[in-house]
């Protein structure tokens, strides 16, 4: 496991980069991780790029330097039209990107290693498991060992690892929590896995970031890591309100719409996730050929149908 | 009768694709009745549509090109803007018409903006670079490029029949596939991109065979001009990848039209194998596009610098290496795919190694530069600004191959503007700079030299201004391809990219403005002595245009830069003048078009599944091979009086031109 990198050093390292920049750089969701791997992977990405800053500020330098200097109305600079080898020079230009590479090369490996998403977290605490299936165009988060499901709203307590198991119950996209780190596919037929974790409570944006047709921009969804205390009674108010998760009503979420604000299901039907890995529940229908399709944005009463009394 | 096709398929009711269809029918229709009015209909055919001269299709190719980048560059300034207003609203433009149009974009510009002007730069450079003729096939050549033509046309005949795929410029399965795509969008993709990929295979055949084989005496391979062998690579990357594009799109096309299961998930078939082959000819795509732009800088920074180019061994040597490695790299565009750290691990860093021969070019052109006499005529300026914007681009390149930054970054805009950081920066101003240089040559008048360096730094500033907030945003977790947003933070970044691509739009209406004032003032920029450049290829030594056979008598090459090195030595211009003989040369063809004209029949008729269509198309075709390969007169003579007086003609001009300079010296 990549050892823990507290934000505030990120951001320290990040500092310089930003002034640069002169603009601001912990503001920006990517670098201003809010978990373990999402640390990992920030500082991979910034360690990578000043890596690269120490032969990259130079041959700019270089290539602005010499191409001024050596202008034709320069009457101090030397001429030698025929010079066109240098054996010693040419080791040194073939050397130079060839070390970076392998310094680079070697941090890819072990950062690739390490930061395997399917690679569990270390951690005294048990993972929490949560299922996630892609849908046109909404994402389904089942928690199966407490039987119940969120739609758009994605629920975990701070400090536990979550382990992420995802499909698609329709076209292929991705999962992506930027604060939280590591991206993944969902594929139909296919299950990926990931573990993230949110080191304290807040609040953080989720999308979808591979095109799954025309609701593609309005697939995203909210991640709230809380205490464990205030998870628990998120779990209890989900339990006790909401439509049921059955293979019916899983049928009608998995049709083309898009869901206006999130919602929970009480209770879930055992295996739905597997029968949606296998496809015993069929994907999504795509495009319904009707005359007029009328507005793709659905309304929750529409979704609960197969509502369990 | 007519297939799926009905009137439904007309924009009728949707004001921007009605107008704009509108527009383009009317303007088609406007250019075709002129040209007839004018009666230059005969002389377009004799002279250019049935030409096989290497030099005519390499022009015809370039205004392809350049229509075509028109083209998509309108989808990017509607994408910009969409993206600027957007923000908590829907814009102006609805999804269906959004994703059609990020689709459109990106199919045009690699397929029909970055190809058409790569392969026609090679088609007017490489015969004469090479001191020859034509190329090995000079039909095969017309045929080449009005298939490239009539998938242009099927692509944007999209704009006005029908719809045009919004599934993204590469269409991933399964949305891609029928279920989830039912219209004719994708059909559209699959059958322009089908045909103009036979073009462009043909035309790598062509280029493999024109550069191995045929040769002035005394052209080695360590002779001939970097441009020459970057071309190499690039065809012969061409062969070896087209092919699996044309299979990987056919088997999509099995699925949507026969029911097969190859990207599907039933019947054995796996969605993720479309993604393997799609980015096997995917990535060595970017190569074939970005090494001749290499050849071009290679060129011009050698010329403006007035000195030979240093490290030529390493060039050619960095050259193959990146055609080789181009092959090891294809799943870096899938990290995020779930496959295992080993894997992931072994094909970052083989991605990573494609920037040591890069980074050996950038070093090299600047030990070129260094102990010179760097003059900054356009063409050095898209150098200079390459070099800098290109390291920017293998930076991030280099960054998105660290397997954990991917995870954050994968189909971002940083990626969007990564790729656009080394298609522009590398590829575009490439063939700018190409465009300026080689254009003295093609047409026997220069570029205005005003207009086209407010062009260039319109485009360059106009590139960081456009791209560097799609880096900015990227890195705050925005992801390609929104038709709206809802993040306050993102919204100045896309208010500033659209001012950028506002400014690329100011560089492109220069280098229009630059184009029409050179035409009209065509008589001061004349350059008569076929160098305007002191250039140091083969190119240089013949007249601009040169004559049909390009070269009276064809070079002996005893040097690399032969041209320069015999300019600049004892005995300049004492050639005594040669002996002539009759030069046998190709005759023109109708082959190229007919095969054309009934390619987009039947395209078409695929599209819209009118099958008696197809089958005429087909019939028609082969009919076209039948006449073509019994045809009894492939040549015809030029006899040697005539060959004397042309190249008389022409010595007495440049010798006058030169006199003149001289003189003015």
């Amino acid at each position: 496991m990549m050892p823990k990198v507290p934000s505030q050093r990120l951001c320290l390292r990040l500092a310089p980069l930003a002034l640069a920049l002169s603009l601001g750089g912990c503001d920006w969701a990517v670098l201003n991780p809010k978990g373990p791997i999402g640390d990992g992977n920030a500082t991979l990405l910034v360690d990578s790029v000043a890596i690269m800053l120490v032969i990259v500020v130079p041959t700019i330098i270089a290539t602005l330097a010499i191409a001024w200097w050596f202008r034709s109305s320069n009457q101090r600079a030397f001429y030698l039209p025929d010079w066109e080898n240098s054996g010693q020079l040419e080791l040194i230009i073939w050397a130079i990107p060839l070390l970076t590479i392998m310094l680079l090369g070697g941090v890819t490996w072990i950062g690739a290693h390490d930061l395997d998403p399917a690679k569990p977290l270390q951690s005294k605490e048990e993972p929490l498991n949560v299922q996630v299936v892609s849908l046109d165009w909404k994402w389904l988060f089942i928690y199966p060992d407490q039987h119940v499901a969120s739609v758009n709203r994605l629920v975990i307590p701070a400090g536990t690892p979550i382990h992420f198991s995802l499909t698609s119950g329709s076209v292929m996209t991705a999962f992506f929590v930027p604060q939280l780190g590591s991206m993944i596919y969902t594929m139909n037929r296919m299950r990926t896995q990931l573990y993230l974790s949110a080191d304290n409570p807040g609040v953080f944006r989720g999308l979808a970031t591979q095109i799954a047709g025309d609701g593609f921009a309005d697939m995203h969804f909210e991640v709230e890591a809380k205490s464990s205390q205030d998870f628990y009674a998120w779990l209890a108010q989900a339990r006790g309100s909401g439509p049921a998760l059955t293979p019916e009503s899983y049928i009608e979420l998995s049709k083309q719409s898009v869901v206006p604000e999130p919602f929970t299901f009480q209770t879930v039907s055992d295996g739905l996730f597997e029968k949606i890995l296998d496809q015993t529940l069929p994907p999504g229908p795509g495009p319904v050929a009707e005359a007029d399709p009328g507005p793709i944005v659905a309304t929750t009463s529409q979704l609960c149908v197969g509502r369990r009394n | 009768m007519l297939g799926k096709l009905n009137w439904d398929a007309l924009p009728l009711g949707q004001p921007i694709p009605l107008a704009a269809g509108a527009f383009v029918v009317l303007v088609l229709v406007g250019g075709v009745a002129f040209i007839t009015l004018k009666g230059w209909l005969p002389y377009l055919w004799r002279e250019w549509i049935t030409s096989v001269d290497h030099k005519r299709i390499g022009v015809m190719y370039v205004t392809l090109a350049s229509v075509m980048l028109l083209r998509g560059f309108t989808d990017a300034i509607m994408m910009r803007s969409q993206q600027a207003l957007a923000f908590q609203s829907q814009g102006y433009l609805p999804p269906e018409h959004y994703n059609q149009i990020f689709s459109a974009h990106g199919t045009i510009m690699i397929f029909f903006v970055a190809m058409p002007f790569v392969i026609g730069l090679m088609n007017i450079v490489v015969p004469l670079q090479l001191g020859v003729r034509d190329v090995a096939f000079p039909t095969l050549n017309s045929v080449s490029f009005w298939l490239t033509a009539t998938g242009a046309l099927l692509v944007n005949l999209s704009l006005v029949v029908g719809v045009f795929s919004r599934t993204g410029w590469l269409p991933f399965p399964p949305l891609s596939e029928l279920a989830y795509s039912p219209d004719v969008g994708v059909d559209y993709y699959l059958w322009g991109v089908q045909i103009s990929g036979v073009g462009t295979l043909l035309t790598g055949v062509n280029f493999v065979t024109t550069i191995l084989k045929i040769h002035a005496p005394g052209m080695t391979y360590m002779r001939m001009p970097v441009f020459c062998w970057t071309s190499l690579a690039t065809n012969l990357l061409i062969v070896a990848a087209f092919p699996v594009l044309t299979a990987t799109l056919a088997m999509l096309t099995l699925d949507r039209y026969l029911g097969f299961h190859f990207f599907t998930n039933e019947a054995g078939g796996n969605v993720m194998m479309f993604m393997n082959l799609i980015w096997i000819w995917g990535h060595p795509e970017v190569y074939i596009l970005v090494l001749p732009a290499f050849g071009v800088f290679s060129e011009v920074v050698a010329t403006f610098s007035r000195k030979t180019l240093f490290g030529y061994r390493s060039m050619v040597l960095a050259t193959m290496a990146i055609g080789l490695i181009a092959y090891t790299v294809w799943l870096h565009h899938f990290f995020t795919m779930g496959a295992g750290p080993n894997v992931n691990a072994v094909f970052g860093i083989a991605s990573m190694i494609i920037a040591v021969p890069t980074g050996v070019k950038i070093f090299n052109w600047m030990f070129t530069m260094y102990g010179g006499r760097v003059h900054y005529a356009s063409p050095m300026l898209w150098s200079v600004g390459f070099m800098v914007t290109f390291v920017i681009g293998g930076l991030t390149g280099v960054l998105v191959a660290v397997v954990p930054a991917d995870f954050l970054l994968h189909n971002s805009l940083f990626q969007v503007a990564h790729f656009h950081n080394v298609i522009i920066g590398g590829v575009l101003f490439g063939m700018f700079a190409g465009y300026t240089f080689w254009f003295p040559k093609a047409f026997g008048f220069r570029l205005d030299e005003r207009w086209g360096k407010a062009a260039f730094w319109c485009w360059f500033i106009g590139f960081y201004l456009a791209f560097v907030p799609l880096y900015v945003t990227g890195l705050m977790g925005m992801t390609r391809r929104m038709q709206h947003y809802d993040v306050p933070e993102w919204h100045p970044w896309m208010l500033v990219a659209a001012l950028g691509a506002a400014v690329v739009l100011a560089g492109i209406a220069c280098q229009i403005t630059q184009l029409v004032v050179s035409i009209r003032h065509r008589e001061e920029l004349r350059d008569l002595t076929g160098d305007p450049w002191m250039g140091r290829t083969l190119e240089w030594s013949t007249s601009s245009p040169p004559p049909a056979f390009n070269f009276a008598v064809l070079p002996q090459v005893e040097s690399k830069d032969d041209y320069w090195r015999r300019e600049h030595s004892a005995d300049r211009l004492v050639e005594a003048e040669p002996l002539y003989a009759a030069i046998e040369m190709p005759r023109n063809s109708a082959t190229g078009f007919v095969c054309a004209f009934f390619a987009a029949f039947g395209g078409f008729g695929m599209i819209w599944q009118i099958w008696w269509l197809v089958i005429v198309a087909l019939v028609g075709a082969f009919a076209t091979f039948v006449v073509f390969a019994w045809r009894d007169r492939t040549e015809y003579e030029i006899p040697a009086d005539e060959v004397a007086r042309i190249d008389r003609a022409n010595r007495l001009a440049r010798s006058q031109a030169r006199a003149a300079l001289q003189a003015a010296e």
